[in-house]
C-alpha cells in the first residue's frame, strides 16, 4: 500500500540510523467508523516530517494515539522506543504537543504558562527560571512575559504554546495544524521556529497541515493520508517527480486519491473564525 | 516518580488555578454575596421559629455552619463546568500530554478548590460575628474548620468532575448541577436538624457527606459547639469519600480527550 518513495535519499540512510516513531499497522475505530486505518510508518530523529490531508483525513486521531491521548483500537505505535499504549508515562517524558486547539492559558501570564509547564515536567528547580527566561526570548515573548495571554495576538500565542511544550526539551514534538488561523507573517514566524527546534533540539517535529504549500517548504517528508490511510510516504520532490514535471503537491494528492483537497466543514469553519477572533 | 515531584506537579495545577483568582478577584465578590443574603435573609426569618434549632442553641448560631458548608458545596458542584470549558478551549491537552500522574492532575484540581473555598470562609466568618454568633476563633478549632471547608470543597468539586466526564458538554451539566444540589442539601443537617426528618429522610442524611462536613462544622465553628456523629468520624467519613472521588476521577479524567 504504501510506496516508500524517500529510499533514493540521503535521508533514508540516516532514518535508519535512529527511528523515534514507529507505527504497525496502526488503527482507530469509533463505532463503525475507522478513523485511522492500518497505518504504518518510520519517522527519524530531526525530521520534520508532515501528515497532510483534508478535514477528517485521520490526521488528529493519528497524533492524539502517538501523543498517548487515544488508545490504539489495535495495532501499535512506539514512540521514543516506548509503546503508546503500555508505557503512556515513559513516552509523555519524551514529546511535546502543541494541539490544534487553545493550550495556552489566557487567565495567566505568558511566565505563569510557562512555569506551569516547568513544574509539571518537573524540570530541575536551579535550571527553571534560566529556561523559562530563555524560551521567552528565543520566542520573541520577554516583553510581554507578564501579560495576560488573552491580551497576545494569535501569533504570540503560538509562539507562546511552542515554547511551553517545548520547555522540556522533547525528542519528538508533535504540531497539529501550526499555522491554522495565522497570518503570513505569522506562519513564516512558525515554520522558522520549528526548523530551528529541529536543529537546537535535534528534535523530530510532526507536524499536520492540509496546506500543501506549506507541506513542501517546510517538510522534510511527509505522508499523504486520505480517508484514514497513509497513500503515500516521501520527500515533497520525490513525490512531485513520481507525478510529473511541474506537478504541485496538490496534483501528487489528486492522483493518489482521485479528489482535489477541499477546505470546509464545520469544525475548520469554526477553527478558522476562533482563530481570526483571537486576532483582533 | 519521586514524592516530591508529585507535590511539585499537584501544586503546579492548585498554583495555577490561585493565580488566575489573583488575576481576576471578582469571582470571590461574587462567590461571597449568596451566602451572606441566606445568613441575613433567611437566617433572621427563621429564628423566630421556634424548634428548629436543638437545645438553647439560636438559630443563627445553629444555621452558620450549615450556610457555609452549603456554599462550599454550591460553587463546588459546577467546579466540573470548568473542565468542560478547559476541554472545549484545549487547556485540558496541555495537562493530559504531560507526564504527570492523572491522579495528580485530579488531586492539584481538588487542592485548588479546597482553597478557593477558604475565601468563602472567610466571608461567613466576618459576616456570621457581626450578627452576633457566637464563633469560636480558637487556633485548633479554626484549623480544623479549615480542614473541613476544604475536604468538602475538595469532594464535592471531584465529584463534580465526575460528572463532567460522564455529561461532557455545558448545556448538559447545567441541568444536572441544579438537580445535584438541592436534594444533597435539603437532605442534610444544613439548615434543620435531623431529628425534624421522616424516617426516610434520616436515611439518606445519614449518608450524605454534607451532613458529615456540617456536623464537624459545627462542632468547631461555635463556642461549645458539638457534634453528633464525633469530629474523628466526620472527618473520616469526608476523607473516605474524598479520596474515592479522587480515585473514580483519575480513571475518567483522561477519557475526556477522547
Amino acid at each position: 500500500m504504501t510506496d516508500d518513495l524517500s529510499d533514493q535519499n540521503s535521508a533514508s540512510s540516516q532514518l535508519l540510523q535512529a527511528v523515534v516513531v514507529e507505527t504497525v499497522a496502526l488503527t482507530r475505530r469509533f463505532g463503525d467508523f475507522t478513523a485511522v486505518d492500518g497505518v504504518s510508518l518510520r519517522i527519524g530523529a530531526a525530521e520534520i516530517y508532515g501528515l497532510i490531508g483534508p478535514n477528517g483525513a485521520g490526521k488528529s486521531t493519528l497524533i492524539k494515539m502517538l501523543t498517548t491521548m487515544l488508545p490504539p483500537t489495535s495495532g501499535r505505535a512506539l514512540v521514543a522506543g516506548f509503546d503508546v499504549a503500555k508505557q503512556a508515562a515513559e513516552v509523555r517524558r519524551r514529546i511535546g504537543y502543541v494541539p490544534q486547539l487553545l493550550s495556552a492559558d489566557g487567565e495567566l501570564t505568558g511566565y505563569e504558562n510557562l512555569l506551569l509547564s516547568a513544574r509539571l515536567y518537573l524540570l530541575p528547580v536551579a535550571e527553571r527560571e534560566q529556561r523559562i527566561a530563555d524560551a521567552l526570548a528565543m520566542m520573541g515573548l520577554s516583553d510581554v512575559r507578564d501579560r495576560l495571554v488573552r491580551n497576545y495576538s494569535g501569533g504570540m500565542i503560538r509562539r507562546l504554546e511552542i515554547a511551553q511544550s517545548t520547555l522540556h526539551r522533547p525528542a519528538i514534538i508533535f504540531m497539529d495544524e501550526p499555522t491554522e488561523g495565522l497570518d503570513p507573517v505569522g506562519r513564516h514566524a512558525v515554520w522558522n521556529h520549528i526548523r530551528d527546534l529541529r536543529s537546537r533540539l535535534g528534535a523530530a517535529v510532526i507536524v499536520t497541515t492540509h496546506y500543501m504549500d506549506e507541506a513542501d517548504v517546510l517538510c522534510d517528508r511527509i505522508a499523504l493520508i486520505d480517508r484514514g490511510r497513509v497513500r503515500a510516504v516521501g520527500t515533497p520532490a520525490a513525490l512531485k517527480a513520481g507525478v510529473g514535471p511541474n506537478a504541485t503537491l496538490d496534483d501528487v494528492f489528486e492522483k493518489l486519491t482521485g479528489a482535489a483537497i477541499e477546505d470546509g466543514g464545520y469544525s475548520a469553519v469554526r477553527q478558522e473564525r476562533r482563530a481570526a477572533r483571537e486576532h483582533t | 516518580m519521586s514524592i516530591s515531584g508529585y507535590f511539585t506537579q499537584v501544586f503546579a495545577v492548585a498554583d495555577a488555578e490561585a493565580r488566575k483568582l489573583w488575576h481576576d478577584p471578582w469571582e470571590l465578590v461574587s462567590r461571597a454575596t449568596q451566602p451572606v443574603l441566606w445568613l441575613v435573609l433567611f437566617g433572621e426569618v427563621m429564628a423566630q421559629v421556634r424548634g428548629l434549632s436543638p437545645g438553647s442553641v439560636p438559630y443563627l448560631d445553629f444555621l452558620a455552619p450549615g450556610i457555609l458548608a452549603q456554599s462550599v458545596l454550591f460553587v463546588a458542584i459546577f467546579y466540573g463546568i470548568a473542565a468542560i470549558w478547559e476541554r472545549d478551549l484545549g487547556v485540558l491537552h496541555r495537562y493530559l500530554v504531560s507526564p504527570a500522574p492523572r491522579s495528580a492532575l485530579v488531586s492539584g484540581k481538588a487542592l485548588s478548590s479546597g482553597t478557593r473555598a477558604l475565601s468563602q470562609a472567610i466571608v461567613i466568618y466576618v459576616c456570621a460575628a457581626l450578627m452576633g454568633v457566637d464563633l469560636s476563633f480558637a487556633p485548633a478549632d479554626i484549623v480544623c474548620a479549615v480542614l473541613f471547608i476544604a475536604l468538602g470543597a475538595a469532594m464535592f468539586s471531584t465529584f463534580s468532575l465526575i460528572i463532567a466526564c460522564i455529561v461532557r458538554t455545558r448545556e448538559r451539566f447545567m441541568g444536572i448541577g441544579q438537580v445535584l444540589t438541592m436534594p444533597i442539601f435539603f437532605a442534610s443537617n444544613a439548615i434543620y436538624p435531623i431529628d425534624l426528618m421522616p424516617h426516610w429522610l434520616k436515611t439518606v442524611s445519614s449518608i450524605n457527606p454534607l451532613t458529615y462536613e456540617v456536623d464537624g462544622l459545627r462542632a468547631v465553628m461555635l463556642v461549645g459547639g458539638r457534634s453528633s456523629y464525633g469530629l474523628g468520624s466526620d472527618f473520616a467519613a469526608l476523607a473516605i469519600v474524598c479520596v474515592l472521588m479522587i480515585a473514580i476521577a483519575t480513571r475518567m479524567y483522561p477519557r475526556m480527550t477522547r
